[in-house]
């Protein structure tokens, strides 16, 4: 059951308790419980939104920043990214196979607050080697969200 | 010259659909929710659809072989023993058709002589009457109970079959009642039929949507394989029914007799959406699974919505319908479909569309979104108070 839980919550995280109980034909309270437990374990971590920021009058300019690091004895890369990851500006954060080691989402309000931050921040932690910016022009899908697109029902209202 | 006067008799004679003014009445509707569209509201998943475009984008405008391509009969063989453990052979035991509906026109014109009758247990699709009355035999419809959860049994077929019938319609997962039948259920049935020279048209274009174990074939029996034509397709299960695609399996002697039909009337089945449906015998198991959970998650929305409304509604566990008995409001099928509509906007269709026996009920598809279906549930809510 937990996993149909997640499965949902995944794509709505605002379905309602009794909403699920009813899908998964369980009870509410048991449905109540799974959620508790799977907020407990940390297995579910939040419940944000999908916010097209384009649409709204806020500035947010986005960047993916390819990192290279000297990964250090004992600690490999998980001390540097922790230094990274700490910063409210940085909205994701991976260890990579390839070509770079770390790749990093960037929020800020304009191009050059996050080039700024790139160059300050990053950039001068001791163990990174170099860093390669890639502002984002235009999302097209996040978390599985198609941007700007609006299915519209064009069936027939009855086909027997 | 007076050209109604041209037309064949036994073309004419044939009804036309009676829900024509449900059409007309919602046209003209804003906010209303039709629970009356019996096609999945998913769209054909992206690489079905991708493939269509490339096969179109490389120039493969063509004709196929009568029979449809090798390579899709050869993954329909593959998908017929992977999901329902049926064998066939792709060279001579399948034949790739215009949909569903066209394999069962192709099955019923190949085995009827005039007079002949056609088994047709109801509430059912439309299209088994029509086809038997096109080919000039004659429909005994069998009255299915909602007691018996629409489920066929050997009772009911003893009472129906004469020496005059030739063909048994078998449809599970069922339009419209959402019934299925699962193991057990036919084995009185093979055993009373096992003998007879009566071959089966099993409609099995809803098998994916099965919810319970998994669906079951009357060909799975050893004594019916020969009998039956097994028709199945990719409307429902992979969303495409404007593809127009479906196929038969059965028995060589029976499928090259309907190829011969089909070569005359149709030529071949779409080549883009043969192309198509390659792609989604391959390769999209994963998008069915993903669609299937999402109707069986909204079939208990809605069938908890009925009943909390105060209507006697069996489980259908399979297609993506639900059949509510009606009669505690004291409405026909087809006064309790107006009312809803025209008062809170929520189209049904009246069980008797289905055949005279669904009288007392009516069909309500959940292939559409949860908000619409938790919408239409208040309104039918509050609908049935009205009778309390």
């Amino acid at each position: 059951m937990k996993n149909e839980i997640l499965d949902i919550l995944a794509k709505n995280s605002r379905t309602s308790n009794e909403q699920i109980a009813l899908m998964l034909g369980k009870q509410e309270e048991e449905v109540k419980q799974a959620i508790t437990e799977l907020e407990e374990k940390n297995i579910i971590m939040g419940y944000p939104a999908i916010v097209n920021w384009e649409k709204t009058d806020r500035d947010a300019v986005m960047a993916f920043i390819e990192v290279r690091v000297t990964p250090q004895r004992d600690q490999g890369f998980d001390k540097v990214a922790e230094r990274i990851y700490q910063y409210p500006q940085v909205k994701s954060c991976n260890l990579m196979s390839g070509g770079y080691d770390l790749f990093v989402a960037v929020e800020g309000k304009t191009m050059k607050e996050v080039a700024l931050f790139v160059a300050e921040k990053l950039a001068t932690i001791e163990s990174v080697i170099s860093t390669a910016t890639h502002f984002v022009l235009k999302q097209y899908k996040e978390n599985g969200v198609i941007y700007e697109q609006k299915y519209k029902d064009n069936r027939e209202a009855v086909v027997l | 010259m007076n050209v109604s006067k041209m037309i064949a008799p036994h073309i004419k004679g044939v009804a036309p659909s009676g829900i024509r003014k449900y059409f007309d009445l919602i046209n003209e509707m804003k906010d209303a929710i039709s629970l009356g569209i019996g096609e999945p509201d998913f769209v054909t998943p992206w690489r079905i659809r991708e493939e269509g475009i490339y096969s179109l984008e490389k120039g493969f405008t063509h004709y196929s072989t009568n029979a449809g391509y090798i390579e899709l009969r050869q993954e329909i063989c593959n998908y017929m023993e992977r999901r329902f453990n049926l064998k066939y052979a792709a060279e001579k035991d399948v034949l790739v058709t215009v949909g569903g509906s066209e394999a069962i026109d192709l099955a019923i014109r190949a085995i009827v002589s005039k007079g002949d009758e056609v088994i047709i247990p109801e509430p059912s699709f439309v299209a088994y009457k029509g086809c038997t009355l096109f080919a000039g035999a004659v429909p005994v419809p069998i009255e299915l109970k909602a007691e018996n959860q629409f489920r066929l049994r050997r009772e009911d077929l003893e009472r129906a079959v004469t020496d005059k019938t030739k063909i048994i319609i078998i449809a599970y997962p069922n339009n419209p009642t959402g019934a299925i039948m699962e193991y057990d259920d036919y084995l009185e049935i093979v055993d009373f039929l096992k003998d007879k020279d009566i071959m089966i048209i099993s409609d099995e274009l809803y098998a994916e949507m099965t919810y319970v174990d998994k669906h079951v074939s009357i060909a799975i029996f050893d004594e019916m394989k020969d009998r039956t034509i097994v028709v199945n397709g990719f409307s429902k299960a992979y969303a495409m029914t404007g593809w127009r695609i479906g196929y038969a399996c059965g028995n060589e002697a029976i499928i090259e007799q309907m190829k011969k039909i089909h070569q005359y009337a149709i030529m071949c089945a779409p080549t883009n959406a043969q192309y198509a449906a390659i792609e989604a015998l391959r390769n999209c198991d994963d998008d069915v699974t993903e669609m299937i959970t999402e109707y069986n998650h909204r079939r208990r929305v809605v069938l908890s919505g009925f009943r909390n409304a105060g209507m006697d509604c069996f489980e259908p566990l399979g297609a993506f319908y639900v059949f509510p008995d009606i009669r505690i409001t004291g409405l026909t099928s087809d006064e309790f479909c107006e009312r809803l509509l025209l008062e809170e906007k929520v189209l049904t269709v009246p069980g008797t569309a289905f055949g005279d026996c669904g009288e007392g009920f009516v069909r309500a598809t959940y292939a559409t979104s949860m908000d619409n279906l938790l919408e239409a549930i208040k309104r039918i809510d509050r609908f049935i108070k009205k009778f309390a």
